[in-house]
């Protein structure tokens, strides 16, 4: 889930105006980018790489172990199968208002095929000094260094704040893990944290939420279990009752989804949860001290 | 796109599924007409909206006139902030038993998830929580289907007698019409066994995924029109996703996390946003339409710009906004933060345009806005 330098990255969609210039940056930022796909377009080449028709023939001349696709909605379920079918590792999925019905049979072929998918509607995945994959701003110093603290957000405006205010606080990150912001998506929360929890290179976490779903208050069951401070902002305290849930789709998540739940959750868990995202760097500082007083305290008793 | 209980009829009688027979009444006179020609009725408000029961919107009339008299009390109702325009008069069922079916998209399994219960008629949490063996639920691959095996699977060992036949036989059609249509939801409480052995459904609630409209075009006119305000008409309008509330700082970012987030910080400061409204993802050219629609709020006394971009351009955000401040050359003040891609340039063009210095953290922009709207 954390992107390496050593993963090769496919772009569908790498011949539209997006798909272009985030294809170059990703490229400038260090990228091991290997191709791209355009039916219409296959055998030339785009950004100094080779155009396929299909990611199926990508994966058989040469291969690519991470896919990100810069498709419109219509057609995202074809390319994610595609992808999917072709053995991908990971699918990063940009693409927003993909119809649900679409999501669930994407999420169905991956099941089946052992891919993981991040997305839909996510802003990408960001390894600082290695390579980012999606539409975030990794090239930008301000908002990404390496370090040792790991990010997950379902936005990406809001990822982008937090990671700023880390840069500003002395924090640099190990990981930024986009999820993004449909309610079905591939990689949520939990699975997130977990990859976190085991990555040597992350000290500290960053969880950053939003009002809706389950995924906040299922993850804290992994906070409770890690020893790895845990910080976080639930970005919807202030907004209106949203999109009206429908019964039956409360049953499923019970009374969980609004802010207090997750807050509650979260803290209840052992996360420290601030008001305003400017106050997690000083809560990080604060649990990051204790963590290593506390380890410290352990290497003496040892 | 909520479907109102007749809507939702209607689609599922499209689709072959049997329903009673009813007549959509805007009037008294009409509903005594439709009661004529139907026999006894029951009749019930039509809004996207539960506890229409409960809130006196349904009632039951055995003669043209009582239904009449039923139509006159219910019309100009409102129910759950909805004025009740029409009234559907439908036949009365003589029910035998009640049940509860839906089918609706589920987040933890990523899949389609069939409901059913013995226990029609209430609310499907009151179900779970005091009669959950009644209570059965299937996880659905959705490159399978759901078919009259599966349904059986699903009803075994529940009391149904001759009723597990026509229950699973209406369980697969909802299944397809849920398919068919793109729906989020489908739900059918109660649904019921009538004395003659059918089984029929008594209500219905539909929602179509929004995102899948463009190819649910046959029914889109049959959905129920949300309840926006003229600005937020005019956010739709431009496809912009604007909610108007009732603060006095208006509020312009990009993204939906930094939006709400920026409403958040507005209100953790002493505030109240005037709205909210995001112009990120392909949104971010509309800078200046935006700026515009904030600014026709009256109540708006300041406004917070707030950037963090990524896919958003900053400066192409910025120069929107400008050019809109620039043309509309409003008096009250204005807060800018600005960080991500483009940022130097965005930063730039406020200083040397407007004479603005962004903040550079937004929490001081917005304390610097509520401040200024007291």
């Amino acid at each position: 889930m954390i992107v390496r330098k050593s993963d090769r990255v496919l772009v569908q969609g790498i011949t539209g105006k997006q798909g272009t210039f985030w294809t170059e940056q990703m490229q400038a930022y260090g990228t091991t980018v290997v191709g791209g796909v355009n039916p219409k377009k296959a055998g030339q080449s785009h950004c100094g790489v080779p155009i396929f028709a299909t990611a199926k023939e990508a994966m058989a001349n040469g291969g690519f172990d991470v896919s990100v696709m810069f498709i419109p909605p219509a057609a995202a379920k074809a390319a994610a199968i595609d992808a999917i079918e072709a053995g991908a590792k990971t699918v990063v999925c940009l693409t927003e208002h993909i119809p649900s019905h679409d999501v669930m049979e994407m999420h169905a072929a991956a099941a089946e095929h052992g891919t993981r998918i991040i997305g839909p509607n996510t802003a990408g995945i960001v390894t600082p000094g290695e390579g980012f994959v999606g539409i975030m701003p990794a090239f930008n110093p301000r908002v990404f260094q390496p370090g040792r603290v790991g990010v997950i957000s379902r936005s990406g405006s809001l990822g982008t704040l937090v990671c700023l205010n880390l840069v500003r606080g002395g924090h640099g990150q190990s990981a930024f893990l986009g999820i993004g912001g449909d309610p079905m998506i591939g990689t949520t929360t939990k699975d997130a944290l977990a990859a976190l929890i085991d990555d040597p290179g992350t000290d500290a976490i960053a969880l950053i939420g939003e009002i809706g779903g389950s995924m906040e208050e299922e993850a804290a069951e992994l906070v409770a279990k890690t020893d790895k401070p845990v910080v976080s902002f639930i970005a919807g305290r202030a907004s209106p009752p949203g999109k009206k849930m429908g019964h039956a789709g409360a049953i499923v998540t019970g009374d969980r989804g609004s802010y207090a739940s997750k807050r509650g959750a979260l803290e209840r868990a052992g996360a420290v949860v601030v008001d305003v995202p400017g106050d997690l760097p000083a809560a990080l500082d604060a649990l990051m001290a204790e963590a290593a007083k506390r380890s410290g305290a352990q290497r003496l008793a040892d | 796109m909520n479907f109102e209980e007749q809507a939702g009829k209607s689609v599922l009688a499209r689709a072959g599924v049997s329903v009673p027979q009813g007549r959509l009444c805007a009037s008294a006179q009409e509903a005594e007409t439709a009661a004529r020609a139907i026999g006894p009725v029951v009749v019930k408000a039509q809004v996207p909206t539960g506890k229409r029961g409960k809130s006196g919107g349904v009632k039951l009339a055995t003669t043209p006139e009582e239904a009449a008299a039923a139509a006159q009390a219910i019309l100009g109702m409102e129910i759950g902030g909805f004025p009740v325009a029409r009234v559907l008069v439908e036949e009365q069922a003589a029910i035998a038993r009640e049940f509860y079916a839906a089918v609706l998209n589920d987040p933890a399994s990523r899949s389609p998830l069939v409901l059913f219960s013995t226990e029609g008629g209430m609310d499907i949490e009151e179900v779970a929580a005091t009669r959950p063996e009644s209570l059965r639920r299937m996880a659905v691959d959705i490159r399978k289907g759901f078919g009259p095996a599966d349904a059986r699977r699903l009803l075994l060992g529940l009391d149904l007698g001759e009723a597990a036949v026509p229950v699973a036989a209406m369980l697969v059609d909802l299944y397809r019409v849920y398919r068919q249509h793109d729906a989020e939801l489908l739900e059918i409480n109660p649904l019921a066994l009538l004395a003659d052995g059918r089984v029929v459904p008594l209500d219905c609630k539909l929602t179509v995924d929004d995102a899948a409209l463009y190819r649910q075009t046959d029914i889109a006119e049959l959905g129920a029109r949300e309840t926006l305000s003229a600005l937020e008409e005019r956010g739709r309008a431009l496809d912009l996703k604007f909610i108007e509330l009732e603060g006095n700082v208006g509020v312009l970012a990009n993204g939906a996390g930094l939006t709400m987030t920026t409403m958040d910080v507005v209100s953790h400061a002493g505030g109240r946003p005037a709205n909210f409204l995001e112009i990120g993802g392909e949104a971010y050219t509309k800078g200046t339409e935006a700026l515009d629609l904030v600014l026709s709020n009256p109540g708006v006394k300041s406004l917070v710009v707030n950037f963090c971009g990524a896919f958003a351009r900053t400066d192409v955000m910025a120069g929107g906004v400008i050019q809109a401040w620039k043309t509309l050359n409003p008096t009250i003040p204005v807060f800018f933060s600005i960080h991500g891609t483009g940022e130097d340039e965005a930063v730039r063009m406020v200083r040397e345009e407007l004479g603005i210095e962004p903040y550079d953290r937004m929490e001081d922009a917005i304390s610097a806005a509520v401040e200024a709207a007291r």
